[in-house]
Protein backbone atom coordinates (compact mmCIF):
# COMPACT_ATOMS: atom_id res chain seq x y z
CA UNK A 1 0.00 0.00 0.00
CA UNK A 2 1.55 3.27 -1.07
CA UNK A 3 1.11 5.19 2.12
CA UNK A 4 3.17 8.12 1.14
CA UNK A 5 1.19 9.23 -1.86
CA UNK A 6 -2.21 9.06 -0.30
CA UNK A 7 -3.86 12.36 0.37
CA UNK A 8 -3.90 12.87 4.13
CA UNK A 9 -7.62 13.53 4.21
CA UNK A 10 -8.16 10.31 2.37
CA UNK A 11 -5.98 8.55 4.86
CA UNK A 12 -7.95 9.93 7.75
CA UNK A 13 -11.19 8.77 6.18
CA UNK A 14 -9.79 5.32 5.72
CA UNK A 15 -8.52 5.13 9.25
CA UNK A 16 -11.83 6.40 10.54
CA UNK A 17 -13.71 3.60 8.92
CA UNK A 18 -11.66 0.92 10.58
CA UNK A 19 -13.85 0.77 13.65
CA UNK A 20 -17.28 1.58 14.97
CA UNK A 21 -15.78 4.30 17.12
CA UNK A 22 -12.43 5.80 16.13
CA UNK A 23 -10.51 8.31 18.18
CA UNK A 24 -7.50 10.26 16.98
CA UNK A 25 -5.51 11.00 20.08
CA UNK A 26 -2.19 11.93 21.61
CA UNK A 27 -0.80 9.89 24.42
CA UNK A 28 0.02 12.93 26.47
CA UNK A 29 -3.26 14.73 25.84
CA UNK A 30 -5.52 14.85 28.85
CA UNK A 31 -8.67 15.74 26.98
CA UNK A 32 -8.08 12.65 24.88
CA UNK A 33 -7.86 10.74 28.09
CA UNK A 34 -11.22 12.22 29.13
CA UNK A 35 -12.94 11.26 25.90
CA UNK A 36 -11.59 7.74 26.11
CA UNK A 37 -12.92 7.46 29.67
CA UNK A 38 -16.29 8.70 28.49
CA UNK A 39 -16.66 5.97 25.92
CA UNK A 40 -15.45 3.24 28.20
CA UNK A 41 -17.93 4.35 30.87
CA UNK A 42 -20.63 3.80 28.29
CA UNK A 43 -19.35 0.34 27.58
CA UNK A 44 -17.83 1.22 24.22
CA UNK A 45 -14.35 0.09 23.14
CA UNK A 46 -13.08 2.60 20.65
CA UNK A 47 -10.25 2.18 18.15
CA UNK A 48 -7.58 4.67 19.18
CA UNK A 49 -4.78 6.11 17.04
CA UNK A 50 -2.08 7.70 19.17
CA UNK A 51 -0.71 10.17 16.68
CA UNK A 52 2.33 11.09 18.69
CA UNK A 53 3.42 7.50 18.39
CA UNK A 54 2.72 7.26 14.68
CA UNK A 55 5.52 8.20 12.24
CA UNK A 56 2.96 9.89 10.02
CA UNK A 57 1.11 11.22 12.98
CA UNK A 58 2.23 14.79 12.70
CA UNK A 59 0.83 15.15 9.23
CA UNK A 60 -2.48 13.71 10.31
CA UNK A 61 -2.63 16.05 13.24
CA UNK A 62 -2.00 19.04 11.02
CA UNK A 63 -4.67 17.90 8.60
CA UNK A 64 -7.17 17.38 11.37
CA UNK A 65 -6.45 20.84 12.69
CA UNK A 66 -7.03 22.21 9.22
CA UNK A 67 -10.33 20.38 8.78
CA UNK A 68 -11.76 21.16 12.19
CA UNK A 69 -10.07 24.43 12.97
CA UNK A 70 -9.53 23.27 16.54
CA UNK A 71 -6.70 23.87 18.80
CA UNK A 72 -5.51 21.48 20.00
CA UNK A 73 -6.13 19.20 17.10
CA UNK A 74 -6.95 16.16 19.19
CA UNK A 75 -9.08 14.39 20.23
CA UNK A 76 -11.19 13.86 17.14
CA UNK A 77 -13.95 11.25 17.20
CA UNK A 78 -15.59 9.36 14.34
CA UNK A 79 -18.61 7.15 14.86
CA UNK A 80 -19.60 4.73 12.13
CA UNK A 81 -17.07 6.37 9.83
CA UNK A 82 -18.74 9.75 10.25
CA UNK A 83 -17.13 12.73 11.89
CA UNK A 84 -18.55 13.72 15.27
CA UNK A 85 -15.82 16.13 16.30
CA UNK A 86 -13.89 17.18 19.37
CA UNK A 87 -14.78 16.70 23.01
CA UNK A 88 -17.32 19.51 22.99
CA UNK A 89 -19.28 17.98 20.12
CA UNK A 90 -19.11 14.53 21.62
CA UNK A 91 -20.35 15.82 24.94
CA UNK A 92 -23.10 17.88 23.33
CA UNK A 93 -24.25 14.82 21.38
CA UNK A 94 -24.27 12.76 24.53
CA UNK A 95 -26.27 15.33 26.49
CA UNK A 96 -28.85 15.91 23.81
CA UNK A 97 -29.33 12.22 23.42
CA UNK A 98 -28.06 11.76 19.87
CA UNK A 99 -24.82 9.96 20.68
CA UNK A 100 -26.30 6.73 21.96
CA UNK A 101 -28.48 6.08 18.89
CA UNK A 102 -25.47 6.87 16.72
CA UNK A 103 -23.43 4.31 18.64
CA UNK A 104 -26.14 1.74 18.34
CA UNK A 105 -26.41 2.28 14.62
CA UNK A 106 -22.68 1.83 14.25
CA UNK A 107 -22.84 -1.37 16.24
CA UNK A 108 -20.70 0.00 19.05
CA UNK A 109 -23.44 -0.38 21.62
CA UNK A 110 -25.97 -3.05 22.26
CA UNK A 111 -29.12 -2.87 24.34
CA UNK B 1 -52.70 61.36 60.35
CA UNK B 2 -54.22 60.65 57.10
CA UNK B 3 -54.08 57.13 55.86
CA UNK B 4 -51.06 56.52 53.82
CA UNK B 5 -50.78 54.81 50.56
CA UNK B 6 -48.51 51.88 51.06
CA UNK B 7 -45.32 52.45 49.24
CA UNK B 8 -44.65 49.01 47.87
CA UNK B 9 -46.02 48.38 44.47
CA UNK B 10 -47.07 44.82 43.84
CA UNK B 11 -43.78 43.70 42.38
CA UNK B 12 -40.65 42.55 43.94
CA UNK B 13 -38.68 45.44 42.82
CA UNK B 14 -39.00 47.24 46.03
CA UNK B 15 -36.08 49.20 47.10
CA UNK B 16 -35.25 49.45 50.70
CA UNK B 17 -35.86 53.11 50.51
CA UNK B 18 -39.47 52.42 49.88
CA UNK B 19 -39.63 50.21 52.79
CA UNK B 20 -38.14 52.52 55.26
CA UNK B 21 -40.82 55.07 54.79
CA UNK B 22 -42.36 56.33 57.87
CA UNK B 23 -45.94 57.21 58.18
CA UNK B 24 -45.58 60.88 58.85
CA UNK B 25 -44.41 61.19 55.38
CA UNK B 26 -47.81 60.91 54.16
CA UNK B 27 -49.06 63.58 56.41
CA UNK B 28 -48.31 66.12 53.90
CA UNK B 29 -48.24 65.54 50.29
CA UNK B 30 -48.61 68.85 48.65
CA UNK B 31 -47.04 67.95 45.44
CA UNK B 32 -48.04 64.39 45.41
CA UNK B 33 -44.44 63.53 45.97
CA UNK B 34 -43.60 60.86 48.32
CA UNK B 35 -40.23 61.91 49.38
CA UNK B 36 -39.57 58.49 50.54
CA UNK B 37 -35.91 58.86 50.79
CA UNK B 38 -35.95 61.72 53.19
CA UNK B 39 -37.06 59.59 56.05
CA UNK B 40 -33.82 57.75 55.79
CA UNK B 41 -31.76 59.95 57.85
CA UNK B 42 -33.93 59.58 60.90
CA UNK B 43 -33.13 56.07 61.37
CA UNK B 44 -29.51 56.39 62.15
CA UNK B 45 -27.88 53.20 61.10
CA UNK B 46 -30.73 52.14 58.96
CA UNK B 47 -29.69 54.98 56.81
CA UNK B 48 -26.89 52.87 55.61
CA UNK B 49 -28.96 50.22 54.05
CA UNK B 50 -29.92 50.39 50.48
CA UNK B 51 -31.16 47.73 48.20
CA UNK B 52 -30.22 49.08 44.92
CA UNK B 53 -26.56 49.23 45.08
CA UNK B 54 -25.70 46.42 47.32
CA UNK B 55 -24.09 43.49 45.79
CA UNK B 56 -26.67 40.92 45.03
CA UNK B 57 -25.37 38.62 47.65
CA UNK B 58 -25.93 41.20 50.30
CA UNK B 59 -29.42 41.85 49.20
CA UNK B 60 -29.99 38.19 49.23
CA UNK B 61 -28.55 38.13 52.69
CA UNK B 62 -31.10 40.58 53.86
CA UNK B 63 -34.03 38.90 52.40
CA UNK B 64 -33.24 35.33 52.96
CA UNK B 65 -31.64 35.25 56.31
CA UNK B 66 -33.97 34.12 59.00
CA UNK B 67 -34.39 37.57 60.25
CA UNK B 68 -37.30 36.72 62.33
CA UNK B 69 -35.14 34.99 64.80
CA UNK B 70 -31.87 36.69 64.78
CA UNK B 71 -32.07 40.39 65.10
CA UNK B 72 -28.49 40.66 66.12
CA UNK B 73 -27.31 39.30 62.88
CA UNK B 74 -24.83 41.11 60.80
CA UNK B 75 -25.29 40.09 57.22
CA UNK B 76 -22.30 40.13 54.96
CA UNK B 77 -21.17 43.47 53.86
CA UNK B 78 -24.00 45.32 55.36
CA UNK B 79 -23.48 47.60 58.29
CA UNK B 80 -25.25 46.14 61.20
CA UNK B 81 -28.61 47.33 62.26
CA UNK B 82 -29.41 48.42 65.73
CA UNK B 83 -32.68 48.92 67.51
CA UNK B 84 -34.68 49.58 64.51
CA UNK B 85 -33.75 46.18 63.23
CA UNK B 86 -37.05 44.38 63.50
CA UNK B 87 -38.67 47.13 61.59
CA UNK B 88 -36.07 47.24 58.96
CA UNK B 89 -35.64 43.54 58.79
CA UNK B 90 -39.25 42.73 58.34
CA UNK B 91 -39.59 45.05 55.50
CA UNK B 92 -36.42 44.06 53.78
CA UNK B 93 -37.78 40.62 53.35
CA UNK B 94 -39.83 42.15 50.65
CA UNK B 95 -36.80 43.29 48.81
CA UNK B 96 -35.95 40.28 46.86
CA UNK B 97 -38.39 37.91 48.28
CA UNK B 98 -38.54 34.66 46.51
CA UNK B 99 -38.09 31.38 48.24
CA UNK B 100 -41.12 29.85 46.78
CA UNK B 101 -43.80 32.20 47.94
CA UNK B 102 -46.03 33.99 45.55
CA UNK B 103 -45.47 37.53 44.64
CA UNK B 104 -48.82 38.69 45.69
CA UNK B 105 -48.62 36.88 48.98
CA UNK B 106 -45.44 38.50 49.90
CA UNK B 107 -46.58 41.90 48.94
CA UNK B 108 -49.73 41.53 50.92
CA UNK B 109 -47.77 40.51 53.89
CA UNK B 110 -45.51 43.38 53.30
CA UNK B 111 -48.26 45.85 53.28
CA UNK B 112 -49.61 44.37 56.38
CA UNK B 113 -46.29 44.56 58.05
CA UNK B 114 -45.93 48.03 56.90
CA UNK B 115 -49.03 49.13 58.55
CA UNK B 116 -48.16 47.30 61.68
CA UNK B 117 -44.79 48.77 61.89
CA UNK B 118 -45.91 52.18 61.05
CA UNK B 119 -48.41 52.14 63.79
CA UNK B 120 -45.79 51.10 66.22
CA UNK B 121 -43.63 53.91 65.18
CA UNK B 122 -46.39 56.38 65.09
CA UNK B 123 -46.75 56.55 68.77
CA UNK B 124 -43.12 57.17 69.31
CA UNK B 125 -42.95 59.64 66.57
CA UNK B 126 -45.65 61.96 67.60
CA UNK B 127 -44.50 61.95 71.12
CA UNK B 128 -40.94 62.74 70.47
CA UNK B 129 -39.89 64.01 67.17
CA UNK B 130 -41.89 64.24 64.10
CA UNK B 131 -40.61 63.95 60.67
CA UNK B 132 -43.06 65.84 58.70
CA UNK B 133 -41.80 65.77 55.22
CA UNK B 134 -40.04 68.96 54.67
CA UNK B 135 -39.56 69.58 58.30
CA UNK B 136 -36.87 67.02 58.07
CA UNK B 137 -36.30 66.43 61.68
CA UNK B 138 -33.34 64.25 61.59
CA UNK B 139 -31.36 62.64 64.28
CA UNK B 140 -29.33 65.19 65.97
CA UNK B 141 -27.71 67.74 64.02
CA UNK B 142 -28.43 66.98 60.47
CA UNK B 143 -30.31 70.12 60.34
CA UNK B 144 -27.63 72.10 58.76
CA UNK B 145 -27.31 69.67 55.94
CA UNK B 146 -30.34 70.79 54.18
CA UNK B 147 -28.87 73.96 53.04
CA UNK B 148 -28.71 77.49 54.10
CA UNK B 149 -32.22 78.32 53.38
CA UNK B 150 -33.44 75.70 55.69
CA UNK B 151 -33.86 78.03 58.56
CA UNK B 152 -35.24 80.56 56.23
CA UNK B 153 -37.77 78.05 55.07
CA UNK B 154 -38.75 77.35 58.55
CA UNK B 155 -39.21 80.87 59.43
CA UNK B 156 -41.30 81.47 56.39
CA UNK B 157 -43.26 78.34 56.16
CA UNK B 158 -46.44 77.48 57.82
CA UNK B 159 -48.18 79.13 60.59
CA UNK B 160 -48.60 81.92 58.17
CA UNK B 161 -52.25 81.93 58.29
CA UNK B 162 -53.14 80.74 61.67
CA UNK B 163 -50.68 82.29 63.98
CA UNK B 164 -47.86 84.67 63.99
CA UNK B 165 -45.65 83.13 66.59
CA UNK B 166 -43.26 81.00 64.76
CA UNK B 167 -40.75 79.58 67.08
CA UNK B 168 -38.14 78.16 64.79
CA UNK B 169 -35.90 77.09 67.56
CA UNK B 170 -38.25 74.69 69.10
CA UNK B 171 -38.49 72.24 66.31
CA UNK B 172 -40.88 69.89 67.94
CA UNK B 173 -43.58 72.34 68.62
CA UNK B 174 -42.96 73.85 65.34
CA UNK B 175 -43.56 70.72 63.48
CA UNK B 176 -46.67 69.80 65.26
CA UNK B 177 -48.07 73.19 64.77
CA UNK B 178 -47.16 73.01 61.20
CA UNK B 179 -49.12 69.90 60.89
CA UNK B 180 -52.18 71.65 62.05
CA UNK B 181 -51.65 74.59 59.89
CA UNK B 182 -51.14 72.44 56.90
CA UNK B 183 -54.38 70.76 57.38
CA UNK B 184 -55.96 74.07 57.65
CA UNK B 185 -54.27 75.20 54.54
CA UNK B 186 -55.18 72.09 52.65
CA UNK B 187 -58.74 72.18 53.65
CA UNK B 188 -59.10 75.04 51.37
CA UNK B 189 -58.00 78.35 52.09
CA UNK B 190 -56.84 80.98 54.26
CA UNK B 191 -59.28 81.07 57.06
CA UNK B 192 -57.09 83.51 58.69
CA UNK B 193 -57.69 86.33 60.94
CA UNK B 194 -56.94 89.72 59.68
CA UNK B 195 -58.31 90.62 56.33
CA UNK B 196 -55.92 93.45 56.20
CA UNK B 197 -53.12 90.96 55.96
CA UNK B 198 -54.76 89.11 53.12
CA UNK B 199 -52.55 90.25 50.30
CA UNK B 200 -49.42 89.87 52.28
CA UNK B 201 -50.51 86.51 53.54
CA UNK B 202 -51.26 85.22 50.09
CA UNK B 203 -47.92 86.34 48.83
CA UNK B 204 -46.21 84.86 51.81
CA UNK B 205 -48.06 81.62 51.30
CA UNK B 206 -46.92 81.43 47.72
CA UNK B 207 -43.38 82.21 48.67
CA UNK B 208 -43.51 79.62 51.37
CA UNK B 209 -44.74 77.00 49.03
CA UNK B 210 -42.03 77.83 46.62
CA UNK B 211 -39.36 77.78 49.25
CA UNK B 212 -40.71 74.60 50.68
CA UNK B 213 -40.70 72.97 47.29
CA UNK B 214 -37.16 74.03 46.62
CA UNK B 215 -36.10 72.83 49.98
CA UNK B 216 -37.65 69.47 49.39
CA UNK B 217 -35.90 69.19 46.08
CA UNK B 218 -32.59 70.06 47.56
CA UNK B 219 -33.13 67.54 50.26
CA UNK B 220 -34.05 64.93 47.74
CA UNK B 221 -30.97 65.63 45.71
CA UNK B 222 -28.78 65.51 48.75
CA UNK B 223 -30.21 62.25 49.94
CA UNK B 224 -29.85 60.83 46.48
CA UNK B 225 -26.23 61.84 46.53
CA UNK B 226 -25.75 60.23 49.90
CA UNK B 227 -27.38 57.09 48.69
CA UNK B 228 -25.22 56.92 45.64
CA UNK B 229 -22.09 57.29 47.68
CA UNK B 230 -23.29 54.60 50.00
CA UNK B 231 -23.87 52.28 47.13
CA UNK B 232 -20.47 53.05 45.80
CA UNK B 233 -18.93 52.45 49.17
CA UNK B 234 -20.59 49.09 49.49
CA UNK B 235 -19.32 48.13 46.07
CA UNK B 236 -15.84 49.26 46.85
CA UNK B 237 -15.86 47.28 50.04
CA UNK B 238 -16.89 44.23 48.08
CA UNK B 239 -14.13 44.70 45.62
CA UNK B 240 -11.61 45.28 48.31
CA UNK B 241 -12.62 42.13 50.03
CA UNK B 242 -12.24 40.16 46.87
CA UNK B 243 -8.96 41.71 46.04
CA UNK B 244 -7.68 40.73 49.39
CA UNK B 245 -8.66 37.16 48.73
CA UNK B 246 -7.09 37.22 45.35
CA UNK B 247 -4.05 38.98 46.62
CA UNK B 248 -3.29 36.02 48.82
CA UNK B 249 -4.07 33.69 45.98
CA UNK B 250 -1.97 35.36 43.37
CA UNK B 251 0.78 36.45 45.70
CA UNK B 252 1.62 32.92 46.63
CA UNK B 253 2.10 31.99 42.99
CA UNK B 254 4.94 32.66 40.66
CA UNK B 255 6.59 35.93 41.40
CA UNK B 256 5.75 37.87 38.33
CA UNK B 257 6.07 41.57 37.96
CA UNK B 258 3.56 43.85 39.57
CA UNK B 259 1.71 44.62 36.40
CA UNK B 260 0.94 41.00 35.89
CA UNK B 261 -0.61 40.78 39.30
CA UNK B 262 -2.57 43.90 38.60
CA UNK B 263 -3.80 42.46 35.34
CA UNK B 264 -4.97 39.29 36.92
CA UNK B 265 -6.70 41.14 39.71
CA UNK B 266 -8.27 43.48 37.24
CA UNK B 267 -9.68 40.64 35.23
CA UNK B 268 -10.99 38.91 38.31
CA UNK B 269 -12.58 42.08 39.58
CA UNK B 270 -14.17 42.69 36.24
CA UNK B 271 -15.65 39.22 36.24
CA UNK B 272 -16.85 39.52 39.81
CA UNK B 273 -18.64 42.73 39.10
CA UNK B 274 -20.19 41.45 35.91
CA UNK B 275 -21.28 38.33 37.70
CA UNK B 276 -22.86 40.34 40.49
CA UNK B 277 -24.82 42.29 37.94
CA UNK B 278 -25.80 39.10 36.21
CA UNK B 279 -27.07 37.64 39.47
CA UNK B 280 -29.26 40.66 40.11
CA UNK B 281 -30.82 40.46 36.71
CA UNK B 282 -31.22 36.72 37.06
CA UNK B 283 -33.09 37.19 40.32
CA UNK B 284 -35.37 39.69 38.69
CA UNK B 285 -36.15 37.32 35.83
CA UNK B 286 -36.74 34.47 38.23
CA UNK B 287 -39.15 36.58 40.24
CA UNK B 288 -41.05 37.45 37.11
CA UNK B 289 -41.15 33.79 36.22
CA UNK B 290 -42.47 32.93 39.63
CA UNK B 291 -45.18 35.54 39.33
CA UNK B 292 -46.14 34.10 35.99
CA UNK B 293 -46.30 30.57 37.33
CA UNK B 294 -48.32 31.53 40.37
CA UNK B 295 -50.79 33.60 38.47
CA UNK B 296 -51.36 30.68 36.12
CA UNK B 297 -50.50 32.53 32.99
CA UNK B 298 -50.91 30.80 29.69
CA UNK B 299 -48.25 28.65 28.17
CA UNK B 300 -47.24 31.25 25.65
CA UNK B 301 -46.46 33.89 28.23
CA UNK B 302 -44.74 31.32 30.35
CA UNK B 303 -42.62 30.23 27.44
CA UNK B 304 -41.48 33.79 26.87
CA UNK B 305 -40.29 34.06 30.44
CA UNK B 306 -38.65 30.67 30.43
CA UNK B 307 -36.79 31.64 27.29
CA UNK B 308 -35.82 34.86 28.96
CA UNK B 309 -34.26 33.05 31.89
CA UNK B 310 -32.49 30.62 29.57
CA UNK B 311 -31.17 33.37 27.40
CA UNK B 312 -29.86 35.06 30.50
CA UNK B 313 -28.13 31.85 31.56
CA UNK B 314 -26.37 31.85 28.23
CA UNK B 315 -24.98 35.23 29.11
CA UNK B 316 -23.32 33.98 32.25
CA UNK B 317 -21.61 31.26 30.27
CA UNK B 318 -20.31 33.92 27.95
CA UNK B 319 -19.00 35.82 30.93
CA UNK B 320 -17.37 32.72 32.29
CA UNK B 321 -15.67 32.05 29.00
CA UNK B 322 -14.09 35.47 29.08
CA UNK B 323 -13.26 35.08 32.74
CA UNK B 324 -11.65 31.70 32.17
CA UNK B 325 -9.49 33.02 29.39
CA UNK B 326 -8.29 35.92 31.48
CA UNK B 327 -7.86 34.17 34.81
CA UNK B 328 -8.57 30.46 34.98
CA UNK B 329 -7.38 30.16 38.55
CA UNK B 330 -9.86 32.74 39.71
CA UNK B 331 -12.67 30.77 38.08
CA UNK B 332 -11.45 27.56 39.61
CA UNK B 333 -11.05 29.11 43.02
CA UNK B 334 -14.72 29.92 43.14
CA UNK B 335 -14.02 33.08 45.08
CA UNK B 336 -16.71 34.73 43.04
CA UNK B 337 -19.24 32.38 44.60
CA UNK B 338 -20.48 32.34 48.16
CA UNK B 339 -18.69 29.88 50.45
CA UNK B 340 -21.47 27.31 50.60
CA UNK B 341 -21.78 27.25 46.83
CA UNK B 342 -18.05 26.95 46.59
CA UNK B 343 -18.23 23.84 48.70
CA UNK B 344 -20.30 22.10 46.06
CA UNK B 345 -18.36 23.43 43.15
CA UNK B 346 -17.05 21.28 40.40
CA UNK B 347 -14.66 22.43 37.71
CA UNK B 348 -15.44 26.09 38.19
CA UNK B 349 -19.20 25.86 38.52
CA UNK B 350 -22.20 23.90 39.67
CA UNK B 351 -22.54 20.18 39.14
CA UNK B 352 -25.32 19.52 36.65
CA UNK B 353 -25.94 15.97 37.76
CA UNK B 354 -26.53 17.17 41.33
CA UNK B 355 -29.02 19.73 40.16
CA UNK B 356 -30.87 17.11 38.18
CA UNK B 357 -31.11 14.89 41.21
CA UNK B 358 -32.65 17.73 43.17
CA UNK B 359 -35.11 18.41 40.41
CA UNK B 360 -36.22 14.83 40.29
CA UNK B 361 -38.10 15.26 43.55
CA UNK B 362 -39.83 18.44 42.60
CA UNK B 363 -41.17 17.73 39.22
CA UNK B 364 -43.69 15.06 39.96
CA UNK B 365 -45.94 14.03 38.49
CA UNK B 366 -44.01 13.24 35.36
CA UNK B 367 -45.07 11.15 32.46
CA UNK B 368 -42.97 8.10 31.76
CA UNK B 369 -41.50 9.82 28.78
CA UNK B 370 -40.39 12.80 30.81
CA UNK B 371 -39.10 10.61 33.57
CA UNK B 372 -37.04 8.67 31.09
CA UNK B 373 -35.73 11.83 29.54
CA UNK B 374 -34.61 13.17 32.89
CA UNK B 375 -33.01 9.90 33.89
CA UNK B 376 -31.09 9.72 30.66
CA UNK B 377 -30.01 13.31 31.04
CA UNK B 378 -28.85 12.68 34.55
CA UNK B 379 -26.91 9.65 33.49
CA UNK B 380 -25.24 11.27 30.53
CA UNK B 381 -24.30 14.38 32.47
CA UNK B 382 -22.89 12.18 35.21
CA UNK B 383 -20.83 10.26 32.67
CA UNK B 384 -19.57 13.44 31.07
CA UNK B 385 -18.65 14.88 34.46
CA UNK B 386 -16.77 11.75 35.40
CA UNK B 387 -14.89 11.75 32.13
CA UNK B 388 -13.86 15.36 32.55
CA UNK B 389 -12.89 14.73 36.16
CA UNK B 390 -10.63 11.91 35.13
CA UNK B 391 -9.10 13.99 32.39
CA UNK B 392 -8.49 16.72 34.94
CA UNK B 393 -6.80 14.29 37.29
CA UNK B 394 -4.54 13.19 34.49
CA UNK B 395 -3.73 16.81 33.80
CA UNK B 396 -2.86 17.51 37.41
CA UNK B 397 -0.67 14.45 37.53
CA UNK B 398 1.04 15.48 34.35
CA UNK B 399 1.63 19.00 35.65
CA UNK B 400 3.01 17.66 38.86
CA UNK B 401 5.33 15.35 36.95
CA UNK B 402 6.56 18.20 34.81
CA UNK B 403 7.34 20.40 37.75
CA UNK B 404 8.96 17.69 39.78
CA UNK B 405 11.26 16.34 37.08
CA UNK B 406 14.90 17.31 37.22
CA UNK B 407 14.58 18.61 40.75
CA UNK B 408 18.17 17.89 41.55
CA UNK B 409 18.68 20.91 43.69
CA UNK B 410 22.13 21.18 42.21
CA UNK B 411 23.54 24.11 40.32
CA UNK B 412 24.79 24.17 36.78
CA UNK B 413 24.14 26.02 33.61
CA UNK B 414 22.26 23.13 32.06
CA UNK B 415 19.69 23.32 34.75
CA UNK B 416 18.58 26.78 33.81
CA UNK B 417 17.65 25.60 30.36
CA UNK B 418 15.89 22.62 31.89
CA UNK B 419 14.04 24.85 34.26
CA UNK B 420 12.85 27.12 31.49
CA UNK B 421 11.83 24.14 29.45
CA UNK B 422 9.91 22.73 32.37
CA UNK B 423 8.14 26.00 32.91
CA UNK B 424 7.22 26.25 29.28
CA UNK B 425 5.70 22.78 29.35
CA UNK B 426 3.87 23.58 32.54
CA UNK B 427 2.45 26.73 30.99
CA UNK B 428 1.10 24.64 28.18
CA UNK B 429 -0.66 22.47 30.70
CA UNK B 430 -2.28 25.44 32.37
CA UNK B 431 -3.63 26.38 28.97
CA UNK B 432 -5.13 22.91 28.87
CA UNK B 433 -6.75 23.68 32.21
CA UNK B 434 -8.61 26.55 30.60
CA UNK B 435 -10.01 24.14 28.07
CA UNK B 436 -11.21 21.82 30.79
CA UNK B 437 -12.96 24.58 32.70
CA UNK B 438 -14.60 25.69 29.49
CA UNK B 439 -15.78 22.15 28.84
CA UNK B 440 -17.28 22.11 32.31
CA UNK B 441 -19.25 25.24 31.51
CA UNK B 442 -20.36 23.83 28.18
CA UNK B 443 -21.59 20.74 29.94
CA UNK B 444 -23.59 22.85 32.39
CA UNK B 445 -25.05 24.96 29.64
CA UNK B 446 -26.02 22.00 27.49
CA UNK B 447 -27.58 20.20 30.40
CA UNK B 448 -29.97 22.98 31.34
CA UNK B 449 -30.89 23.55 27.71
CA UNK B 450 -31.64 19.88 27.24
CA UNK B 451 -33.71 19.96 30.40
CA UNK B 452 -35.90 22.69 29.01
CA UNK B 453 -36.19 20.82 25.77
CA UNK B 454 -37.52 17.62 27.24
CA UNK B 455 -39.96 19.17 29.70
CA UNK B 456 -43.20 21.00 29.07
CA UNK B 457 -43.16 24.75 29.40
CA UNK B 458 -44.73 24.66 32.81
CA UNK B 459 -42.40 21.95 34.02
CA UNK B 460 -39.41 23.82 32.64
CA UNK B 461 -40.55 26.91 34.51
CA UNK B 462 -40.84 24.88 37.70
CA UNK B 463 -37.44 23.39 37.14
CA UNK B 464 -35.82 26.77 36.70
CA UNK B 465 -37.48 28.06 39.84
CA UNK B 466 -36.39 25.07 41.87
CA UNK B 467 -32.81 25.38 40.64
CA UNK B 468 -32.70 29.05 41.36
CA UNK B 469 -34.16 28.66 44.82
CA UNK B 470 -31.65 26.00 45.64
CA UNK B 471 -28.79 28.30 44.68
CA UNK B 472 -30.34 31.09 46.67
CA UNK B 473 -30.52 28.94 49.73
CA UNK B 474 -26.88 28.10 49.43
CA UNK B 475 -26.15 31.78 49.21
CA UNK B 476 -28.34 32.51 52.23
CA UNK B 477 -26.65 29.74 54.14
CA UNK B 478 -23.32 31.37 53.43
CA UNK B 479 -24.45 34.66 54.89
CA UNK B 480 -25.98 33.08 57.93
CA UNK B 481 -22.86 31.15 58.56
CA UNK B 482 -20.55 34.09 58.22
CA UNK B 483 -22.83 36.19 60.40
CA UNK B 484 -23.11 33.69 63.18
CA UNK B 485 -22.01 34.96 66.58
CA UNK B 486 -18.48 33.90 67.20
CA UNK B 487 -17.67 33.41 70.83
Amino acid sequence: MQYNSIDPVERIVRMASRGAVVIFSNNSCCMCHAVKRLFSSMGVSPTVYELDQDPKGKEIEVTLARILGNSPSVPVVFVGGKLVGSMDRVMAAHINGTLVPMLKDAGALWL
Amino acid sequence: MQGFKAAPSPTFNLTNSDMFCQSPFYLRDNEGNRNVTSSYADLGELEQVTAGGLHQESVADLSRSSMYTSTMMKPNNVPHFTNALPFGVLTTSLGSGEMGSSATDVVDTGQFMFQEVVQVNNSTITSTMVDVGNCGVLGNGHFENWGDSYLADHSLSQRTDTSTDVDTNDKYQFCEGRHESLIVAESGGVQSKGICHDQKALRRLAQNREAARESRQRKKAYVQQLENSRIKLAQLEQELKRERHQGSFVGSGVSGDQSQHANINGASLAFDMEYARWLEEHQRLINELRTAVNSHLGDNELRVRVDGVMGHYDKVFQLKLIGTKSDVFHMLSGMWKTPAERCFMWLGGFRSSELLKILGNHLEPLTDQHLLGICNLQQSSQEAEDALSQGLEALQQSLSDTLSSNCHGSTGSGNVADYMGQMATAMGKIAMLEIFVHQGDLLRQQTIHQLCRILTTRQAAQALLVMSDYMSRLQALSSLWSARPKS
